[in-house]
């Protein structure tokens, strides 16, 4: 029956690779994800809350838990991050009447709390460095990985300021800080997570000498 | 006497509890030579008990409203509510858990024909546990209210409408409203939390009574009560607890292990077990790009697929269940175990996983598709019609290969694993 079962694994092993593939876009890369550097994250958050919020929200976040997790004070946080409220615990709601947004831009500017778990965090940072010039499109220009896009290239200014390099390692930063608004929890869960694993290897010491304590018997 | 004993006692004048105690572990003789694979049931069992203690406390911060369930699972669970996240996480991944560890006790059972009489009603109580678990994943699916929630639900809810005559009539019932709306969303949270769990939870009970009531099946396919000592213990069997006890936490700490490094470290499950259209609301004018059912349906959804008409395609599909009731008569074979069963049994059983797993894989593709992993141009269309007709088959043929093939004389007693 051993024999069997290997079969079956190794015959349907190719079919789960196939199985776990995703589309293809040859502008999407990896994004430098590290959701432990924190000056990375509150770079992203500056840019995100400067650049982003103006039009879209962040309907699930609230300035406070940036500020604890990110480790910004709540005053640097309420004066110099905070443009719509001045209550700490509100979320990240845009300046932009939503009837005005649509007005503009054809359509409601999407909430983007979650849009890192949306997209993912490589479509997120391929998206963000890849606007080209198009002269057909409304705003002038047009991007690789979203075709046809609303959104103007808000930041082509600091993409000409900054030049590329610099300009993709501070879209590196807000992806991070967008995967890190996404689910504030990330880090916290896997750093839990280790302990649990620890807490069951050593569980399982005991538990497996029981088990074979009681079994040495039976024949 | 102590304390102990005389409380017992006090409580065994008025309700069996040392003897249900007894009945079901410390008297419960099961054969002493299960392997591995006997220990999806116990595991079924730790899930359900997770689904159920972490699904009552998701169910007080749950807003089960078209307007607020999205912002309440993302809110509440995932971000205001210390730990909701966790809560959140072992219900989703027990979800997917759920269909693993159940997938695999049935395999068991099919490998070692535990569906064989005296056990046809423990086969068809576990047949009918699986049917309401299917019915309780998909209604627990829809409750975060994101894209795929809501689209899935769509899909599926569609398929009552092709049976003829009442088709639209009923899939207006189900929902509550001329299409997929908040009210669905009530009706389908209180099934959800009240109904299929009540439903499952007997079932659960009526599956173990059987099982107990004739005793457990292992791999050698001997009935262990045919020699018993003079006692009347059978003598390849041993009292459940403490040895399977024993081993079922020893299998159990292994399992968690498993399963917690999903729920800490890959909660989305590479996107089957929270798929990315799911972060974003429900929007009944946007539909997304790709529709497909969570990976536990997708190979009853190729099936669906495999057929070009869509009351067929129903049909196809509902008998691919309902074929599994009734395996207990279809397999004609003079033993039980695969271990001792022909090659042809061999075999068939290791196509049909394979089929299976291939159904599955296609139930998530685009049916237009070319099929990647052969040396040859198919289209996932055109392999799941092949595995559909296989699996019709295997069960189907079942009773002619099972009564003519040759099969190995079987021990009189068990023999245990080295």
């Amino acid at each position: 029956m051993n024999k069997i079962a290997s079969l079956i694994f190794a015959l349907c092993l190719p079919a789960l690779a196939v199985a776990a593939g995703g589309g293809h876009n040859e502008y999407i890369v990896d994004a430098p994800i590290n959701l432990d550097d924190k000056v990375s994250l509150q770079r992203g958050a500056q840019v995100f809350i400067n650049n982003c919020l103006g039009c879209h929200s962040a309907k699930y976040m609230r300035y406070e838990r940036v500020s604890t997790d990110l480790e910004i004070p709540a005053e640097i946080m309420k004066k110099n991050l905070m443009f719509t409220t001045d209550k700490i615990g509100e979320t990240m709601i845009s300046s932009i009447p939503e009837e005005l947004a649509e007005k503009w831009f054809g359509s409601v500017p999407p909430d983007l709390t979650l849009v890192a778990r949306l997209r993912g965090s490589d479509w997120l940072y391929s998206y963000l460095t890849n606007f080209y010039v198009d002269e057909s499109r409304p705003w002038g220009v047009n991007n690789h990985v979203f075709a046809d896009v609303g959104m103007p290239h808000v930041l082509s200014n600091m993409e000409k300021e900054l030049g590329e390099k610099e300009f993709k390692s501070t879209m590196a930063d807000l992806t991070n800080y967008m995967v890190y608004m996404s689910e504030p929890i990330r880090a916290e869960r896997e750093r839990i997570g280790v302990y649990v694993l620890i807490f069951l290897a050593i569980f399982f010491i005991p538990v497996f000498f029981l088990n074979r304590e009681y079994w040495k018997d039976i024949h | 006497m102590s304390m102990f004993q005389s409380l017992m006692g006090w409580v065994d004048a008025r309700f069996p509890a040392t003897k249900m105690f007894e009945d079901h572990m410390s008297k419960y003789y099961a054969p002493k030579n299960f392997n591995v694979w006997y220990i999806f049931g116990s595991l079924a069992m730790v899930v359900l008990v997770n689904q159920l203690l972490t699904g009552i406390w998701l169910t007080m911060l749950f807003n089960p409203t078209g307007a607020g369930a999205f912002d309440s699972v993302e809110m509440n669970m995932m971000r205001d509510v210390e730990w909701g996240w966790l809560l959140r996480y072992l219900h989703s991944t027990g979800a997917s858990a759920f269909f693993v560890v159940v997938y695999l006790h049935m395999f068991r059972g099919m490998m070692y024909g535990s569906y064989r009489a005296p056990r046809e009603l423990v086969w068809i109580f576990g047949m009918a546990i699986y049917l309401a678990l299917m019915a309780e994943g998909f209604l627990g699916y829809v409750l975060p209210w994101g894209q795929m929630s809501y689209w899935g639900a769509q899909v599926i809810i569609s398929l009552f409408g092709a049976i003829p005559m009442v088709g639209d009539a009923l899939t207006e019932w189900i929902r509550g409203d001329y299409l997929i709306s908040g009210i669905t969303l009530n009706r389908f949270f209180a099934l959800h939390v009240v109904a299929l769990p009540i439903v499952i939870l007997a079932l659960v009970v009526l599956h173990i009574i059987a099982l107990h009531e004739v005793g457990s099946n292992n791999p050698d396919g001997v009935e262990i009560k045919k020699l018993k000592d003079e006692n009347g213990v059978p003598l390849d069997g041993i009292p459940f607890h403490p040895y399977y006890t024993v081993h079922d936490i020893y299998g159990m700490v292994v399992f968690l292990f498993v399963f917690l490094t999903i729920v800490f470290f890959f909660p989305d499950g590479g996107g089957y077990f929270l798929e990315k259209p799911n972060f974003e609301p429900a929007n009944p004018l946007k539909t997304p790009d790709h529709i497909a059912p969570t990976w536990y349906f997708t190979p009853f959804y190729a099936i669906l697929r495999a057929v070009p008409d869509k009351l067929f395609g129903v049909i196809a599909m509902g008998a691919s269940i309902a074929v599994l009731f009734v395996l207990p008569w279809l397999d004609r074979s003079p033993v039980k175990s695969i271990r001792y069963k022909g090659w042809i049994s061999k075999v068939m059983l290791a196509l049909f996983v394979v089929a299976f797993i291939i159904l599955g894989i296609c139930g998530v593709q685009n049916p237009d598709g070319h099929v990647s992993f052969v040396p040859f141009e198919m289209t996932y269309r055109a392999m799941g019609q092949i595995c559909t007709v296989f699996y019709f088959a295997y069960f189907l043929l079942m009773p002619f290969w099972t009564s003519k093939e040759t099969c190995k004389p079987v021990p009189e007693r068990v023999r245990m694993a080295h």
